[in-house]
């Protein structure tokens, strides 16, 4: 009888999760579909599922009318830059608040998330100036420091909880045989946090890619990633939902496969340390 | 990473930035910020051709409207310098030119002939008698019907019709059952959205924004015509969730054969009867936007157009960059590659004088429509303000965004068109007082 119920329940929660993942899923599954229609089916109403004439040709006039390549490129350069960047900041900095953490840590990490409650356009024209002069606009090397900077509380708050996990006694053993902080660090907490690491790295490799405010206004026609190459196929006068849905599918298409290879690392190291 | 490595990681780096450098040194590159919708992305395929022509190079930047104004303004006003020539509209040239933002264009060459520009388009990206901009293509708005549908209801459109005839002639269309909706008008919340047609609109029932001390006028009878008047025809006649279609979701409806009227921007007129992507292309007929015999009509006028911001030190090459792509030559370019249709209209007079073009058949309607439109004089009464759809003051979009927002909600059903204009009123004489106008 327990068995029963358990199977039932369990039968449950699989089709309440599948239900879930479709409803998350749909708006993506939509944009892609859109992507082989063409404008007039795009809009059909009643819409069209499936049952519709799939063609490429919106994908042919994107790849004419837009170099997808250097988009692509400079997503890549900046996700993966200012990710990395962070993580090199970030590592010793959870480290110290993790193992030798003071009085005031609790408020220092506390008063890092506070970042993220401004908005961005409150700070827009002070970073704005601030490129002008440093000569960052339209750089990749700007982007890569913003997005850096806009991340590094999220991964610092990331890896801490990851480094909390890890007992200190093993480090403190470390010490004992001769090694150094370095040697600490490198050799014994990374390799111990590598799912933590890495679910991080893959987190802030996603919200930077994804990230539109930035991208858009600090770029012009040089290092524009693939967020400028989605806006360049929005417009409210004029029908272009089919293209704008290839440009989309073409600028999440990368990180869709990226993190359906590493959803299992995602996945370990979102849920690592949840239950105590 | 040892010392020595970093050096030579340093110098690579320094050495690849150099050589990039050198090789952007050779010719010289334009950046133009653009929006995306069909004239602009043709003439993005046409750059090839400027280039042959002067040796200079185009790089652009495209990106939706409202995206667009932002990051431009941003630009602007810090003086970054990203842009060498920016599309603008009707709305932003007379503020920025103004503000000795603009170069301004009063130095073209002979052969473009800058008295060809239509004098409405002129004048509305002017200040001060000075073209800051040169337009692209120009719209105003105007209705749009299905000749069927008329013609089964008994009804004749005349090509200057009153509000009261398309009112009766959209409640005879109006077919529910069979999801036809007698008139498609916009009700989705936004300064270039419900609130540039319902500001055009009201200029026909003797509406205005402001008195000439700057008081807003959303109190007075007039105001109260338009919106009433306007809910009333679009909960009789108009299609469900109204308050949430603006351009394209109208454009998606006429094209589906779902509207017997729709009352918007003139550029509308080659999508609605392009065959490729339009279902009624072949039954579709235009007129004026209607009044109500008070003296205006309820049509705008704007200009997409390109202007250089001051500071740029590619002025020459972006002068020699707008000439060629607001001149004769460049719509005879289109025209012969892509027809006389699909050429960007409503800049030039040489245009509706040519043949060719009027056998286009929206040309000549579109042409009345621009040239009935008056940004100077815009309504009946009085106003300190230029702008048929708008008021070029830098606070506008800011106020009528929200105003847009009580006039969606009042459209909805969620308030009554009374409760709308009274949060107007309060809303907009707040806004000027702390602005100082008032």
């Amino acid at each position: 009888m327990a068995r029963t119920v358990t199977s039932q329940r369990k039968a449950l929660t699989t089709a309440a999760a599948w239900i879930v993942g479709l409803l998350i899923f749909f708006p993506i599954l939509w944009t892609i579909l859109t992507s082989f229609k063409t404008e007039a089916q795009a809009i059909a109403s009643p819409p069209i599922f499936l049952n519709f004439d799939w063609t490429l040709e919106n994908y042919a006039i994107v790849q004419d009318r837009s170099d997808y390549m250097r988009f692509l490129w400079n997503s890549i350069i900046i996700a993966g830059g200012s990710t990395l960047l962070g993580v090199i900041i970030a590592v010793p900095a959870a480290w110290s608040m993790a193992f030798v953490p003071s009085k005031r840590t609790k408020d220092i990490l506390l008063w890092m998330l506070s970042t993220k409650m401004l908005p961005a356009v409150g700070v827009l024209y002070p970073i704005y100036l601030l490129f002008i002069k440093l000569g960052l606009l339209d750089t990749r090397t700007g982007l890569v420091i913003v997005l850096m900077l806009i991340n590094l509380p999220i991964i610092v708050w990331m890896l801490y909880t990851y480094f909390r996990e890890i007992p200190g006694e093993i480090l403190e053993a470390a010490r004992m045989d001769g090694a150094t902080l370095k040697e600490e660090i490198l050799y014994v907490l990374t390799p111990m946090a590598i799912p933590g690491i890495a679910s991080t790295i893959l987190l802030n490799f996603i919200l930077a890619w994804n990230e539109a405010f930035w991208t858009l206004n600090l770029t012009a026609a040089k290092a524009g990633p693939l967020t400028a190459f989605i806006a360049s196929y929005s417009s409210p006068e004029g029908l272009f939902y089919a293209k704008l849905s290839a440009a989309s599918t073409m600028a999440i298409a990368p990180i869709l496969i990226l993190g359906w290879f590493s959803q299992k690392q995602l996945v370990r190291g979102l849920t690592f340390g949840a239950v105590k | 990473m040892s010392i020595k490595n970093t050096l030579r990681a340093a110098t690579a780096l320094s050495l690849i930035s150099a050589g990039s450098v050198f090789a952007d040194g050779h010719a010289t590159t334009i950046t133009i910020a653009t929006v995306n919708n069909g004239d602009m992305v043709r003439m993005q395929g046409y750059t090839d051709k400027f280039t042959e022509e002067t040796g200079i190079q185009v790089d652009w930047v495209t990106l939706e409207e409202n995206v667009l104004r932002q990051r431009v303004t941003t630009d602007i006003t810090a003086k970054g310098g990203q842009f060498d020539i920016m599309t603008i509209g009707m709305y932003e040239t007379p503020i920025w030119g103004a503000n000795g933002w603009l170069v301004p264009l009063d130095d073209l060459s002979a052969e473009y002939d800058a008295d060809d520009i239509l004098p409405a388009m002129r004048g509305g990206l002017s200040h001060d008698g000075t073209m800051y901009a040169a337009p692209f293509y120009g719209e105003s708005s105007m209705i749009m019907y299905r000749t069927d549908l008329m013609e089964a209801a008994g009804l004749e459109m005349p090509d200057a019709p009153t509000w009261e005839f398309v009112a009766s002639a959209a409640r005879a269309m109006t077919d529910k059952d069979n999801e036809i909706y007698g008139i498609c008008l916009r009700g989705k919340a936004g300064w270039g959205e419900n609130v540039a047609f319902l500001t055009a609109t009201s200029n026909a029932f003797g509406a205005r924004w402001f008195d000439e001390d700057w008081n807003a006028q959303f109190d007075g009878d007039a105001w109260s015509n338009t919106l009433n008047f306007y809910i009333e025809l679009m909960n009789d006649a108009g299609p469900p969730g109204a308050s949430n279609n603006g351009f394209n979701e109208n454009l998606s409806l006429f094209q589906q054969g779902k509207c017997g009227m729709w009352i918007d921007a003139t550029v509308a007129a080659s999508f609605v009867t392009n065959p490729a992507d339009s279902t009624v292309a072949d039954k579709v007929g235009f007129a004026l936007a209607p009044d109500t015999g008070l003296g205006k009509r309820g049509n705008w006028l704007w200009a997409w157009a390109l202007a250089i911001p001051a500071g740029t030190n590619k002025e020459a090459e972006a002068k020699q960059f707008i000439e060629w792509a607001t001149s004769k030559d460049y719509i005879e370019l289109v025209a012969a590659n892509e027809g006389w249709a699909n050429v960007p209209p409503g800049a030039r007079t040489s245009l509706y004088e040519n043949p060719n073009y009027a056998s286009v058949p929206f040309a000549e309607m579109t042409l009345k429509s621009i040239l009935s439109a008056d940004p100077i004089n815009p309504t009946i009464d009085p106003v300190p303000y230029v702008g048929v759809q708008f008021v070029a003051i830098p606070e506008f979009a800011g106020i009528a965004t929200e105003v847009g927002q009580e006039f969606s909600a009042a459209l909805a059903g969620q308030q009554t068109a009374e409760e709308a204009l009274a949060k107007a009123q309060a809303l907009t004489n707040d806004a000027m007082e702390a602005a100082g106008y008032r």
